[in-house]
């Protein structure tokens, strides 16, 4: 039981890291119906970019929640500016080109990030210094450390804010207008350029926070992270059904879970017979299963809406 | 604008048919250094050693330093001035990306075959090392990979193929032995990467554990881009084994280790020669404490040249050796000697001597069995402590001709490779046989 206590507690870390990253691709795609490959990057970028400030703060004396949250608040603009400069530079432009043009300028992005990257911050792995408490709490035989508590609330807290913002405020309405349909709301006075920019600011900030939230609780950070952690988001994101918040978190949430569940009894169930490099493929046969009954989404809108 | 496209379709055209004649020519390139030396100026010739190792992705960081070791070893042999065959020869240096990855190897190996090289030193993976290695055979090209040790690499029959450090089959039955006779592990879980390298060491490991009476109680997989073992590990905690093998590098290695500590495990991991690395210390931080890994080889500072080389490499690089470039660079300067000893660059000729090996390299002497291993490849465990890696013993291989100044000079202020300075044998083994080396 224990084990089974843990497993969830692993999948819920894992899943709100996943949450988190797939907002970020959910709310670009509600509104432009763009699929911004480039967001892993950026989340690559927030969490080098708040090691590099960690590091240089690391024996400040400071007390390490401190220096935490001091790179935090440093990887944020960042990642909000490249945000910014990614869509007027890679997207703006072909916002009335045809729809591959902008998914490939967004994988071309991707890869000019990812090696810009790698020229600056090296080739090497970076390890997060030892300031926060790796030690672990007991609940009930399953181990839970003080960063996979905070990344699990702050997950939470940070997807209610975005849902208030977005239900509550006069930029989440003119954000659901421009995803309605963005000529309309350009006529009824919404000025699309900016809501569009404030998406892009907001889902690099929440980017950021991802970066930093995986380079702690992973104790590491590489120029090649965000690739795969963008696709797992991206898988999540389709898989709560793309566009829509909840489904984005919904889906983070159910991959990681499914993901942790799958390699941890995978080999039980099946006597064996397949093992925990199955993990990805149960993961992606489950998405597979949704999309062949749900083909928008667990969540999503009907396709013929957006027609 | 009509006209550039023409002209830039012309010349991609004219470069079609000059690549198709070249293919044409199966046989190696004419040797060039072969050509009668006119006495009044001796003729100088360009030889093209190639090298392929990961540049990008997750293991470029390995991949530069095995680049950085052999571009060493052609460098120096460039400043010697050489001469082959009556002429002076520049050796020039090719070295290429296959990112870790097969498919990648294939196409950069077909490239260096295009380029006609005389020499490939790599790949670094077994995974790409494999693949390519049919197509250097097919070309006739000498490959000698540093650091693939999957043991395929020497069994496919290629006359071609050589390798410069022990193969997993010695190494993962020296971490097996080690596992269940030193450390007495009854119940072992393993862990690979799904790679050649990874898997081929884990097999080899689960069979020496098998014979040497552990149970394996589980074995499980990631792959070698993961960083979340949340699951696996906390499956491997249920069944509470003595000991946890992974089968991979050290970018998985380390965060394991970390993730291993918060699930409260106890266990100690026990890995081979991907993990063994400063790397592994810097990402499992204070977890790090206490884990077992082997190398191939002897530790830096009891490796014949190891400390002029660590010196030469950080005075060039102004970087520290990560793991393989010493084996690197012994291969790059094998290709040479067995060039300058078949007094030839032809391919042909060079393989004809290199099985003939036998090199004071910086690693070891190096003389090839009839596949093309290394004879007598000496495997070292290590154990961390205080964030080094403490060397324990050393199993096997003949004891290194010019170790004895090397490696009790070396004792301070080695720091390359994970610091393999301070005591030589920890307290654990104090008893265990020690190998002939160990004595020195």
């Amino acid at each position: 039981m224990d084990t089974f206590i843990q497993q969830i507690i692993n999948g819920l870390v894992l899943g709100s890291i996943y949450a988190l990253v797939a907002l970020g691709y959910t709310m670009v795609y509600g509104i432009l119906g763009l699929i911004n490959f480039a967001h892993g990057e950026v989340v690559m970028i927030g969490a080098l970019t708040a090691l590099t400030v960690i590091k240089l703060l690391a024996d400040s004396g400071l007390p390490g929640t401190v220096v935490v949250l001091i790179g935090l608040l440093a990887a944020v603009p960042v990642c909000m500016a490249l945000g910014f400069t990614i869509e007027r530079i890679a997207y703006r432009p072909l916002r009335n080109a045809p729809r591959l043009a902008p998914l490939i300028t967004a994988i071309g992005v991707s890869i000019v990030l990812q090696q810009l990257a790698m020229i600056f911050w090296g080739r090497n792995y970076h390890a997060f210094p030892p300031i926060l408490p790796t030690s672990s709490r007991e609940i009930g035989g399953a181990h839970i450390t003080d960063v996979q508590i905070v990344i699990i609330l702050l997950a939470v807290a940070i997807m209610a804010g975005l849902m208030l913002l977005v239900n509550r405020t006069r930029l989440g309405r003119a954000m659901r207008a421009t995803a309605e349909n963005p000529q309309i709301a350009g006529l009824m006075g919404v000025n699309i350029n900016v809501i569009i920019s404030a998406t892009f600011l907001i889902g690099s900030a929440l980017a950021a926070v991802a970066g930093v939230m995986v380079s702690a609780n992973y104790s590491i950070a590489h120029y090649h992270m965000g690739f795969i952690l963008g696709l797992k988001a991206f898988t999540a994101a389709v898989l709560g059904g793309i566009g829509n918040l909840p489904g984005a978190m919904l889906g983070g949430v159910l991959l990681g879970l499914i993901e942790s569940l799958g390699a941890g009894y995978i080999g039980d169930l099946t006597g064996g017979f397949l093992g925990s490099h199955y993990q990805d493929v149960f993961a992606f046969f489950v998405l597979i299963l949704v999309l062949v009954f749900r083909p928008s989404g667990l969540m999503g809108e009907k396709v013929a809406e957006r027609a | 604008m009509r006209f550039p496209v023409k002209t830039i379709s012309l010349a991609v055209a004219s470069a079609f048919i000059v690549f198709g004649c070249g293919k044409e020519a199966p046989p190696p390139p004419p040797p060039k250094a072969e050509q009668p030396a006119a006495p009044p100026a001796k003729p100088a010739v360009t030889v093209k050693i190639g090298h392929v190792a990961p540049l990008t992705g997750p293991q470029a960081h390995l991949g530069k330093d095995n680049e950085n070791g052999a571009r060493l070893a052609i460098e120096e042999a460039n400043a010697r001035k050489l001469e082959i065959g009556g002429a002076v020869v520049t050796f020039e240096f090719l070295g290429e990306d296959d990112q870790a990855d097969p498919k990648q190897g294939t196409t950069v190996a077909q490239k260096l075959v295009d380029a006609k090289v005389n020499g490939v030193i790599g790949h670094l993976n077994s995974g790409t090392t494999i693949p390519a290695s049919k197509l250097y055979a097919d070309a006739g090209i000498p490959q000698i990979s540093p650091s693939a040790t999957n043991p395929k690499y020497t069994q496919q029959g290629f006359k071609t193929a050589f390798r410069v450090m022990a193969n997993d089959e010695q190494q993962g039955k020296v971490l097996g032995d080690y596992a269940t006779k030193q450390l007495a592990g009854k119940k072992i879980a393993i862990v690979d990467d799904r790679t050649a390298y990874g898997q081929g060491v884990a097999d080899e490991f689960e069979k020496a554990a098998k014979a040497g009476g552990a149970t394996i109680v589980a074995r499980e997989f990631t792959n070698d881009k993961a960083t979340d073992f949340a699951a696996i590990l906390t499956k491997i905690k249920s069944k509470k084994p003595d000991l946890v093998m992974y089968g991979g590098m050290d970018a998985q290695a380390g965060p394991m280790a970390q993730q291993l500590k918060k699930l409260g495990v106890k266990s100690k991991m026990i890995f081979a020669d991907g993990g063994c690395t400063t790397e592994f210390h810097k990402l499992a931080g204070d977890a790090a404490e206490g884990h077992y890994c082997s190398l191939p080889g002897y530790p830096l500072d009891k490796m014949p040249g190891g400390k002029v080389f660590m010196e030469k490499y950080k005075a060039k690089f102004n970087v520290d050796i990560q793991l393989y470039a010493p084996y690197a660079y012994d291969a790059a300067n094998v290709m040479i000697d067995a060039m300058q000893r078949a007094n030839s660059v032809e391919p042909a000729k060079v393989l004809a001597e290199l099985p003939k090996t036998a090199f004071d390299g910086v690693t070891a002497r190096i003389t090839f069995d009839e596949r093309g291993d290394v004879k007598d490849g000496a495997i070292t465990m290590y154990q961390a402590k205080g964030g080094k890696w403490e060397t324990l013993e050393t199993v096997g291989g003949a004891a290194p001709a010019a170790a004895q100044p090397a490696a009790m000079g070396g004792m301070s202020g080695m720091s390359g490779m994970g610091g393999m300075s301070g005591m030589t044998a920890a307290p654990t083994t104090a008893a265990a046989p020690a190998a002939p080396a160990e004595k020195k």
